[in-house]
């Protein structure tokens, strides 16, 4: 390893370092300033219990990131940048897509077009989410929950009970936000030395916490279970039809959400103390 | 022209965050229609289910393994274990059988 390595490693923890600083001192002026009350649990153990929610999105990430700090080794891309790259951006699918295009060295509008394509998804999310959040919740706090936004942060924040509070969501991003980043550079640095089978078998830890996330309320209500049903048939279908298995994954989750979503919102719409139960 | 990989970065990292961002940080108030209520509703449940199903079976990169995977989920979170605790049975059902495959 050079002195490049450690430099770059240096820059990675310094980043984590200033990333946590923010985000306790976030914590202690909140705390002080307008003592936000979240009835009979305290901020540290919503904190807490996002961090405990957040360990099976590490994992995922963890190993989805080492392969893409693999393909960014391959594609000429320094530790730091891939890093930084994972750090500010926390997207798979636009990361992926993005560094296609930087080997491609495309236009910088072309990178534009395809990161608002492959992430238009999250505005749906984000508003889903505007509902949701403690609507106490200051622009500052709305601004760092922004950033968690991903399809596994967003899945667990969803459904936790009653209003989401914005220390959840630092709970499950302090947790989740260091997998992806610290896989990536785990992937060029030294990826190609973990045995795949490991890599492969923890590439299952998303898709289970996902499983676990929806199977519960659907057990519980009929309506979820054939939505779910449904979109797992319908997200089936464009893998195996003609012309429908050209469109991208991040579009595809587009166009399920919207038939489904809207489908079940037409049919079943939801009374109002359902919301967010 | 050489592009500057800083710039790509800087541009991914700003389309990505405003898409995020923007919603959450400027709608403030309760939506009251209901179509639009029950529409947002039903999106993460789509969402997840959609983003497991089929890609589930290929994230292994073996479809037996994979479907072990699956189907151990589907039990325990039937059950309603924990996150954790379905995450790590599945990867541990997995790794277990992708020994005896290979």
């Amino acid at each position: 390893m050079s002195t490049l390595f450690y430099l770059n490693f240096f820059y990675l923890c310094k980043s984590i370092l200033i990333y946590f600083t923010i985000l306790f001192f976030h914590y202690i002026l909140n705390k002080n300033i307008k003592g936000v009350c979240f009835m009979d649990i305290s901020k540290i153990d919503l904190w807490k219990q996002g961090f405990k929610d957040g360990i099976p999105i590490c994992l995922g990430y963890f190993a989805v990131s080492v392969t893409f700090g693999l393909q960014c080794g391959i594609g000429g891309l320094s530790i730091f940048q891939a890093t930084l790259l994972s750090f500010t951006n926390l997207t798979s699918a636009g990361q992926f897509g993005g560094l296609e295009l930087i080997i491609a060295q495309a236009s910088y509008a072309e990178m534009a077009f395809t990161q608002l394509i492959l992430n238009l998804r999250y505005l749906l999310m984000s508003t889903s989410l505007s509902q949701k959040l403690d609507s106490q919740a200051s622009i500052v706090q709305r601004m760092i929950v922004s950033h968690g936004i991903t399809d596994e942060i967003f899945g667990v924040s969803m459904l936790t009970k009653g209003k989401l509070s914005p220390y959840y969501s630092y709970g499950v991003m302090s947790c989740a936000i260091p997998g992806w980043v610290f896989g990536t550079f785990v992937g060029i640095a030294i990826g190609n030395v973990l045995p795949l089978n490991i890599l492969n078998a923890l590439s299952m830890a998303i898709y289970g916490m996902f499983l676990a996330v929806i199977i519960p309320p659907a057990k519980k209500n009929k309506v979820i279970l054939l939505v779910v049903v449904l979109s797992m048939i319908l997200s089936g279908l464009f893998e195996i039809l003609p012309i429908l298995n050209q469109i991208s994954s991040g579009f595809k989750i587009i166009i399920v959400t919207l038939i489904i979503a809207s489908l079940a919102a037409y049919f079943f719409p939801v009374k109002e103390d359902d919301y967010g139960a | 022209m050489e592009h500057n990989i800083y710039i790509y970065i800087l541009v991914m990292a700003l389309i990505t965050y405003l898409i995020r961002a923007l919603p959450l940080t400027l709608i403030h108030r309760e939506i009251n229609n209901q179509f639009f209520r029950s529409f947002l509703f039903y999106i993460p449940y789509v969402t997840l289910a959609a983003m497991v199903f089929p890609a589930i079976l290929f994230s292994t990169g073996n479809v037996i393994s994979a479907t072990v995977g699956f189907v151990i989920a589907i039990i325990l979170s039937y059950r309603e274990k924990s996150l954790t605790t379905v995450a790590i049975a599945a990867c541990i059902g997995v790794y277990i059988t992708s020994l005896f495959i290979h």
